[in-house]
């Protein structure tokens, strides 16, 4: 049984007592005080430890990694690895040989599909969803250049007709009956699942819709019909609790600066019998044991498929970015988004001619079956939205005006948006430092854009 | 177009033009207001020097239509598409500027003057919806 009002019930109230002290951890909302930030689905805003993580590493050690054999050396190697353990432990992974570090999920992703591309024969398939990010699309389409081919698992709903051709200026959806309101068709995934499909690359929550994906249920079935599954959990990771091994995910990927930790740090866990079998995705120095003219010996996981020295001090920073949600717990930063999420539908939903994607009701997304325990589904506070009558553009404009910072776009999901038959929505999006007051104002800035295009 | 030594990002990101938030409320006066919700020249030529172009990242689109007479001036123009309200207004009031004029001074009219026309400060996360007008008309007449 759902058991998510128990959380809630139990952490809501402390959590949002605590936002404010949260908030004073970030330097960003000090040094502007009247902004009000929406775009933590785009990128998360970084505490201060954070910071000080970076700077401690280059006033303090400054040397590389896995080089010198003089102190300073191993104390980089000490904290850089000990980042690595601290993200095995954070992800339950077996081993600190599954945990590849990367410059971002897209390059985790990239690393992946180029690895495993060697062993796709032509008329494989690789199935992916509507609802991806570009990240895990355009990655694997180069697979068709050896003959694979790329299938799409649909969202429940029929695909919406564009809108009429011109000579008519569309400038929103005007009915105010349409339906953005989806989620993955379970049963057409079952129907695509066959001894073709090789490769299954799904998220676990959506960027533009918030929805939580049954990626357990998912991965089950995928590997019953013999496929290797790899989860982008770019969105997931942040916000909720992620197990690898309760899922039983081949493959997991996600970046650290959407969970409070530097840009540029990303991470790929792979299982580590499939890791080793998998050719190095870039070459040089640190990811060889032995060099000759003629070749190479390849180094032990998880440094194989790590070329060139890596980036010490972000990953030094996504350690104490791990710390500080471990300190919040990852089950009371869901129980918070849940509540945004929950408060946001509310407020927006009270504003005519705005029509927000995915989920509108505060109700978890259950799978068929039913679900298994209070984090596994449920909705992210993640509000794409139409605007009947006002471009998103304009939306991102006026709101900025007011110094509500909100992502105006396609948020990198066109074929997502596609399905909805619109070309960009305006995205707002929360996370642990986001608070009520922010949802307020920017229900006030969607109003006064709807009072100017009256 | 505007001379930039380095590339710029498509969402003109990387442009030096003025902004502010301030400038962002300024960009919704009256008029270019009015060009959004009622624009002049809404409609097809079939025949006509025809254009077609899109700014993928916010999926706005143009289509221009003109037709010349023969002094090589513009003798009619027509537009169709969607957008935001910078990239219809724009479209809009360019349209109107358009008529009676000559084909290579269309291909000399610079990014600058579409600013210009619009009369407001333009963001440079906008621009492209701005310039997306003159970029539709340049490629119609040079389709001829």
């Amino acid at each position: 049984m759902w058991q998510r009002t128990k959380y809630l019930r139990k952490l809501v109230p402390e959590i949002m007592a605590s936002i404010k002290a949260i908030r004073k951890d970030f330097p960003v909302l000090a040094n502007n005080p009247s902004l009000v930030y929406l775009d933590s689905t785009a990128t998360s805003l970084k505490p201060q430890t954070v910071i000080d993580a970076e700077r401690k590493y280059y006033e303090q050690v400054g040397a590389t990694v896995h080089r010198g054999v003089y102190d300073l050396s191993q104390k980089a190697t000490d904290m850089y690895e000990g980042v690595r353990e601290t993200v095995r432990k954070f992800i339950n992974a077996k081993s600190t040989k599954e945990i590849i570090f990367t410059r971002n999920a897209t390059e985790a992703i990239n690393l992946v599909a180029s690895s495993l591309a060697h062993q796709l024969v032509s008329g494989d398939v690789v199935l992916l969803s509507e609802m991806e990010h570009h990240s895990n699309i355009v990655p694997w389409q180069m697979l068709k250049e050896r003959g694979g081919e790329i299938k799409f698992v649909p969202l429940k709903k029929a695909l919406r007709q564009p809108p009429p051709a011109p000579p008519l200026l569309r400038r929103g959806i005007d009915d105010a009956t349409l339906d953005f309101s989806d989620e993955l068709d379970m049963a057409a995934f079952d129907q695509m699942l066959n001894k073709k499909v090789k490769i299954v690359a799904i998220t676990q929550m959506s960027n533009v819709l918030g929805t939580v994906n049954d990626v357990k249920t998912i991965i089950e079935r995928a590997h019953k019909a013999g496929a290797l599954v790899l989860v982008d959990a770019a969105q997931s990771v942040p916000h909720m609790p992620v197990d690898v091994q309760d899922l039983d995910a081949d493959f997991l990927v996600f970046s650290g600066h959407k969970m409070l930790g530097p840009t540029g740090t990303g991470v790929l866990y792979g299982k580590a019998a499939i890791l080793q079998e998998m050719p190095p995705f870039m070459r040089g120095g640190d990811m060889v044991l032995e060099v000759t003219k003629d070749g190479a010996k390849w180094n032990e996981l998880p440094w194989k498929f790590e070329a060139g020295t890596p980036n010490i001090s972000g990953f030094i920073g996504l350690g104490a970015a791990i710390e500080y949600l471990q300190k919040l717990g990852m089950e009371n930063v869901w129980a918070h988004d849940q509540e945004l999420s929950k408060y946001g539908l509310e407020q927006l939903g009270k504003i005519e001619g705005v029509n927000v994607l995915g989920s509108t009701t505060p109700q978890p997304l259950l799978a068929e079956g039913g679900g298994r325990d209070a984090t596994t589904f449920g909705r992210a506070a993640i509000f794409a939205m139409d605007i009947s009558g006002v471009h998103p553009h304009d939306i991102g404009s006026i709101l900025n005006s007011q110094n509500i910072a909100i992502r105006a776009g396609h948020h990198c999901a066109m074929p997502l948006h596609q399905h909805f038959g619109i070309p960009a929505t305006a995205r707002a999006s929360g996370y642990v430092y986001t608070t009520k007051e922010d949802i307020d104002a920017l229900v006030k800035g969607i109003l006064k854009a709807k009072e100017i295009f009256q | 177009m505007t001379e930039t030594t380095t590339p710029s990002h498509p969402s003109g990101a990387s442009r030096q033009v003025p902004s502010g938030r301030g400038a962002d409320l300024a960009m919704y006066q009256e008029n270019i207001l009015d060009h959004y919700k009622h624009p002049r020249n809404s409609g097809e030529i079939q025949g006509a020097d025809h254009a077609h172009a899109a700014n993928p990242l916010c999926g706005d689109e143009l289509d221009f239509y003109l037709d010349f007479d023969p002094q090589g001036k513009v003798s009619q123009v027509k537009f169709t598409g969607r957008g935001c309200t910078i990239s219809v207004a724009s479209a809009s009031m360019l349209s109107e500027k358009l008529k009676g004029m000559e084909k290579s001074a269309i291909e000399k009219m610079t990014n600058e003057e579409i600013i210009a026309m619009l009369g407001v400060p333009v963001n440079p996360a906008r621009m492209k919806c701005a310039t997306l007008s003159l970029e539709t008309v340049q490629q119609a007449i040079g389709h001829h």
